[in-house]
């Protein structure tokens, strides 16, 4: 029996001349909770794929519990005792839990018929390894995400696993489901299984994790304990660069009052909503999921009708029914999911920055000048130093950082008042964050007016001025970033 | 720089549509060579060039107008239906009001039917717009339902056979040939495919439609009227449908409830050969034009063989889109191949 | 709880309009539930229905498949006319016309399978390819059957006399077909992996790769198994119908694909009942079979299959819709 429930040395893979990973190593103890992180790009999916047998690699050793792979496939992975919880889940949506928890299973055994009787002992078996209570007759689409994820790790656990590993578990977790997960984590390890954790975000690594490797460009950067790791190491391991702690200081005009919300209303959703949005103000809003805050974003960019309440700007009375009307308020919307609701993915950069823009630069009759179009869009790469140096190329192309920069260039090119930005850098490295926190200072510093949506409060206590907690549809409290601590404020936006 | 290299940075510049369209531009040399290798005292002659351009109008247009429904995210399936409604009614108005040719009114009764004819695509396409932008039924879905009505319509009004007797001036004046190479047909396509691709390629709706065809939900985001544009969309394609419609009465002199039922899937066939995305937000009217004109040359071709019969045109669209598909394939994994 | 969930679906709104039509056209009639209407209604969905099942399959994977009229038509021709002088068992035509069209899906499970292509090009392209060959290289017109296919299509069940028509209805083997045909899906969606398979590509294919699903081969099976009934149900229209008529079976993908939407099948995959895929069928067929018992010309009868059509997806759109909004406001909960 050895120390190492799995042992990875110098393993390289290429990618069609590309170095996906060039000599990576990674050791896990038995019973450990391990963290891997590292940005976009860094190898990590990459060593992810290549320990669950999905792709080859080219040279290195692997061995599992002491035994040397030289050939690996998902069948040899998986019987060996390791399994993969993808970002997705791996779940049929349109499949009830019964099956869900079963049909892996089930799909080993022989035969070509299916044994109902079977798969119902099956899921019951699965669903006691966590304590997991749930309708085995419920569709999966109908749950939560919690609720799927632990599907996946119910189904994760039927097969004597002894290395779960977990692709960045939390991204579409609230706080709340977070801690209930870290509490089934430790749980796992007590029962002797390994656990290794994806993750870019600090906090988790800290929180969650006895040892972690970080690695970059597809190199190891370094191994360690957790105990030996603060804010300032993590991001310096994960970058290469040092960046300093910066905090809004500026001071916004007290006097200007920009956006004056009213009592708005959003019926079942939210009420009683009142708050004053100044000149070059950055104002933080947070607060579990369910608490309405996108759906108050989406309200005063008219993706949604209010039910009761006003909007003022600049002393005005706005009507706001549509996102057009928003927009000729001069508001604007980055939303929380930008591969969905943000960005056209196979379009060009230049159509996506440009879209906006295209009604204001349009005869009545619809023509507009595209020269015109395509020096806007250059100025603006090059404002926001976009990572290209062809606009032409699909928008997917580019990382998650510059993928948001593109969201902000579409946005700031109409000349707002205001700017709501929901999960402004969700999936975006952490060199990428600094970078588009330092431009939302700035684009303050020049009199822009900035509504800031975040789970992240570190990142709320460096950009805003003031933070309101919202719960339940309500605004329950409002604070001062300089007069409390940030634990305090996660306290407070957690409880119930 | 050499001339390779030239071509290599032109050609990375490029965007994938325009490279698609290159390629079908061999495809269309390629073919060419072909029939003239093949048939070339037939092919290689003006009559044939004449009589070609004088066909093809008819599900060119029809074309086009599904073209336009797909780039947007949709599809749609009554445009056939909707030309020969339109075209039905038209000669009803025709025959109820100029029963003879000898009204010396007979011109402007037919410019009257015209103009009936297109307020009848107009309305179809309201229709189905409607039910796709406001119901938000999925367009195929609610083309094929209203594929049916409409085309029941246009049994109800003629009973189910075809109508005929329509005043001569108009197969006369529709059927004729513009400074004797011009058939008045082939004016109308070329009116048709030049606003189109002006439309797309010029002006901001047609801009968002490509968008909205990509992401509807970031479309929404971003501030584009998804409704009004769906509408416009299938008006378009209905209006084009309805001209398709009188250059098909005018090729038969008669029209019918079910004239070119096989249209629908052909136009589907030469849109994505055009680089067309059936999933929507890409496509360019070049593309399809050079489409029509290589399908064109190949059944035309195929009918100066004797034992040859029409019908093995089928069998080439078929065969032509599977292969297309298929080269698209293998050149895409050899560029991304390329590009890792 | 079980009845809320009922109403959420499609085709319980199908059904009891189906019903409400029905008692209708008695209403009005009085010979909607006679014996010899029912079997004549029975007769006339048989063969929409043997489509549908198809079609279902393959929709529930997340797929389409247009091309079944072209294999079916063409696999009738050529049993038609190449089996002319074929005097064995009428399984061998049924055989033969089974065996024609599995080879024809196959092409298209491959191209599906093996490129990725999008099925509905795919089929639309293979559609037109069949047509071709069928109408360009064997030059199909309509010709008369082989002996024992007309023995076969003038054999019946049963009959059933109306004495107010003095017309015999008669109850074609081939619905036995049918009733063998719901079990066999059944069978295979309920109780084999392959089954389940197709629901889970319809899920999430990645999902089904992972969980370790041949997805090729499955999608080889829907194509060629869809192809393959086609050819079949191709040689029993023909009987059905005593002639081999190439072209009487254009359009009817449409038809059936909207039948399998009325029948609560999403076009996106993954979710899709027989029961519901018979409600739909059932109701398309009766609805266009039973108009001139109320009085309502043939003429009309395309405009009310599209407003049904129309009206049910209608419905199902707005379910879609109203589902999305409170996925929203739920999740204050």
């Amino acid at each position: 029996m050895s120390e190492y429930i799995l042992s990875v040395k110098n393993v390289k893979k290429n990618f069609g001349g590309v170095k996906a990973l060039d000599g990576v190593s990674l050791d896990i103890k038995r019973g450990e909770i391990h963290c891997l992180a590292g940005e976009n790009g860094s190898g990590k999916s990459t060593l992810i794929k290549i320990i669950s047998g999905v792709e080859p690699f080219d040279a290195g050793t692997i061995e599992f519990d002491g035994i040397k792979q030289k050939k690996l496939t998902p069948a040899i992975s998986i019987a060996s005792g390791i399994q993969v919880i993808y970002q997705d889940f791996s779940i049929f949506p349109n499949l009830t839990v019964m099956e869900n928890l079963s049909i892996n299973n089930e799909l080993t055994c022989k035969g070509a018929l299916v044994n109902w009787k079977r798969m119902q002992e099956t899921a019951k078996k699965a669903l006691s390894k966590i304590n997991f209570k749930v309708n085995l007759k419920e569709r999966v689409e109908d749950l939560s995400v919690a609720e799927k994820q632990l599907v996946a790790i119910s189904r994760a656990l039927l097969n004597s696993a002894k290395l779960i590993i977990m692709d960045e578990p939390t991204t579409a977790l609230t706080k709340k489901e977070v801690k209930k997960l870290f509490t089934i984590i430790k749980d796992l390890q007590a029962k002797g299984i390994s656990i290794l954790f994806v993750s870019h975000k600090m906090d988790e690594v800290f929180e969650i994790s006895e040892r972690f490797t970080i690695l970059r460009n597809g190199k190891n950067v370094i191994t360690g304990n957790t105990a030996d790791l603060n804010d300032k190491k993590f991001t310096f391991y994960m970058t290469g660069r040092e960046f300093d702690d910066l905090k809004t200081n500026i001071n916004y005009s007290t006097s200007k009052v920009v956006l004056d919300v009213q009592k708005l209303q959003l019926n079942n959703i939210f009420k009683e909503i009142s708050f004053q949005l100044h000149e070059g103000e950055i104002l933080g809003i947070t607060g579990l999921l369910g608490s309405g805050r996108t759906e108050l974003a989406e309200t005063i960019f008219g993706l949604r009708t209010a039910d009761g309440g006003r909007i003022f700007m600049d002393g005005k009375s706005l009507k706001i029914r549509c996102v057009e009307d928003a927009i000729e308020h001069k508001i604007g919307y980055v939303p929380e999911d930008r591969l969905s609701e943000g960005l056209f993915l196979s379009q060009s950069i230049s159509s996506n920055i440009s879209v906006c823009r295209l009604k204001t630069l349009s005869s009545r009759a619809g023509f507009y000048n595209k020269n015109k179009v395509n020096q806007e869009v250059e100025n603006w790469i090059r404002n926001l130093s976009i990572a290209t140096n062809n606009a032409l190329l699909p928008v997917q192309s580019l990382s998650g950082g510059n993928q948001q920069k593109v969201l902000l260039a579409r946005w700031l090119a109409n000349n707002l008042r205001v700017l709501i930005l929901n999960g402004p850098t969700v999936g975006v490295d952490i060199g990428a964050k600094y970078d588009i926190h330092e431009r939302i200072r700035n684009f303050a510093k020049g009199g822009l007016s900035l509504l800031v949506i975040s789970d992240d409060i570190p990142e709320l206590f460096s950009l805003c001025n003031r933070i309101i907690v919202m719960n339940k549809g309500r605004f329950t409290m409002e604070v001062v970033p300089a007069k409390i601590s940030e634990k305090k404020l996660e306290e407070i936006s957690m409880s119930e | 720089m050499n001339v390779k290299s030239c071509k290599a940075s032109i050609h990375s510049l490029l965007k994938t549509d325009d490279k698609n369209f290159i390629r079908l531009l061999y495809v269309l040399i390629a073919v060419f060579l072909l029939c003239a290798i093949v048939k070339p005292e037939t092919f290689l002659q003006i009559s044939n060039f004449q009589s070609m351009a004088a066909i093809f109008p008819e599900f060119g247009i029809l074309s086009l107008g599904i073209s336009l429904s797909l780039i947007s995210g949709g599809m749609d399936l009554s445009v056939v239906f909707i030309a020969n409604l339109s075209a039905i009614i038209a000669a009803k108005f025709m025959l109820a009001l100029a029963p003879d040719d000898s009204s010396p009114y007979t011109l402007l009764i037919i410019i009257a039917a015209i103009m009936v004819s297109l307020l009848v695509g107009i309305i179809c396409g309201l229709f189905n717009g409607f039910l796709i932008a406001k119901i938000k039924i999925p367009a195929m879905l609610a083309t094929i339902g209203t594929q049916q009505m409409f085309w029941g319509l246009a049994i109800v009004l003629t009973g189910g056979s075809s109508l005929s007797g329509m005043p001569e001036l108009y197969s006369t004046v529709m059927n004729s040939t513009l400074f004797n190479f011009l058939p008045v047909s082939l004016l109308i396509f070329i009116i048709c495919a030049t606003a189109l691709s002006i439309f797309l390629s010029k002006t901001r709706y047609g801009s968002e439609i490509y968008l909205i065809g990509t992401n509807a939900k970031a479309s929404k985001y971003a501030g584009i009227n998804n409704d009004q544009l769906t509408i416009l969309t299938y008006v378009i394609s209905g209006v084009f449908s309805a001209l398709a419609g009188l250059v098909m009465m005018a090729g038969s002199n008669s029209c019918r409830a079910d004239y070119g039922e096989s249209y629908t899937m052909q136009c589907v066939l030469i849109a994505v050969m055009g680089g067309v995305n059936p999933n929507g937000g890409f496509g360019n009217v070049k593309g399809i034009v050079t489409a029509i004109v290589i399908l064109q040359f190949l059944s035309s071709t195929l009918n100066m063989f004797e034992n040859i019969s029409n019908f093995y045109r089928d069998v080439i669209w078929g065969a032509a889109l599977i292969i297309v598909l298929i080269v698209n394939y293998i050149i895409n994994q050899r560029r991304e191949a390329a590009a890792k | 709880m079980n009845v809320k969930n009922l109403f959420k679906r499609t085709e319980t709104y199908i059904l009891i309009a189906l019903l409400l039509f029905c008692f209708l056209v008695q209403a009005c009639s009085g010979q909607f539930f006679t014996g010899n209407n029912l079997v004549d209604d029975a007769r006339a969905l048989t063969i929409l229905a043997m489509f549908a099942l198809g079609e279902m399959i393959v929709m529930v994977s997340g797929g389409i498949d247009v091309s079944f009229p072209a294999i079916a038509a063409l696999s009738m021709y050529l049993v038609s006319t190449k089996m002319y002088d074929f005097h064995g068992n009428i399984i061998i035509f049924f055989l033969a016309g089974a065996l024609l069209g599995f080879i024809m899906g196959a092409l298209n499970g491959f191209l599906i399978g093996r490129f990725h292509f999008i099925p509905l090009i795919v089929t639309l392209g293979t559609s037109s390819l069949y047509t071709g060959i069928m109408q360009g290289v064997f030059a199909s017109h309509e010709s008369v059957l082989p002996q024992t296919m007309l023995d076969f299509g003038n054999a019946k069940l049963f009959s059933v006399y109306n004495p107010k028509s003095k017309l015999n209805s008669n109850m074609p083997v081939s619905f036995l077909f049918l009733l063998a045909l719901i079990v066999l899906v059944w069978f295979l969606l309920r109780h084999t992996k392959l089954g389940r398979g197709i629901y889970a590509i319809g899920g999430d294919m990645n999902s089904a790769r992972r969980a370790g699903f041949n997805v090729f081969h499955i999608q080889m099976f829907i194509y060629c198994f869809c192809g393959a009934l086609a050819g079949f149900v191709g040689v029993t229209r023909a009987c059905m119908m005593l002639d081999c008529d190439p072209t009487n079976m254009v359009g009817m993908d449409m038809t059936c694909i909207a039948a399998c939407v009325l029948g609560g099948i999403s076009l996106s995959g993954g979710s899709g009942t027989i029961t519901g895929t018979l409600i739909g069928v059932t109701f398309l067929s009766i609805m266009s079979n039973s108009l001139i018992l109320i009085g309502v010309s043939t003429y009309w009868e395309k405009v009310f299959t599209g407003l049904i059509i129309i009206i049910g997806t209608g419905i199902s759109a707005y379910q879609v819709t109203r589902k999305n909004s409170k996925t929203v406001s739920n999740a204050l909960n």
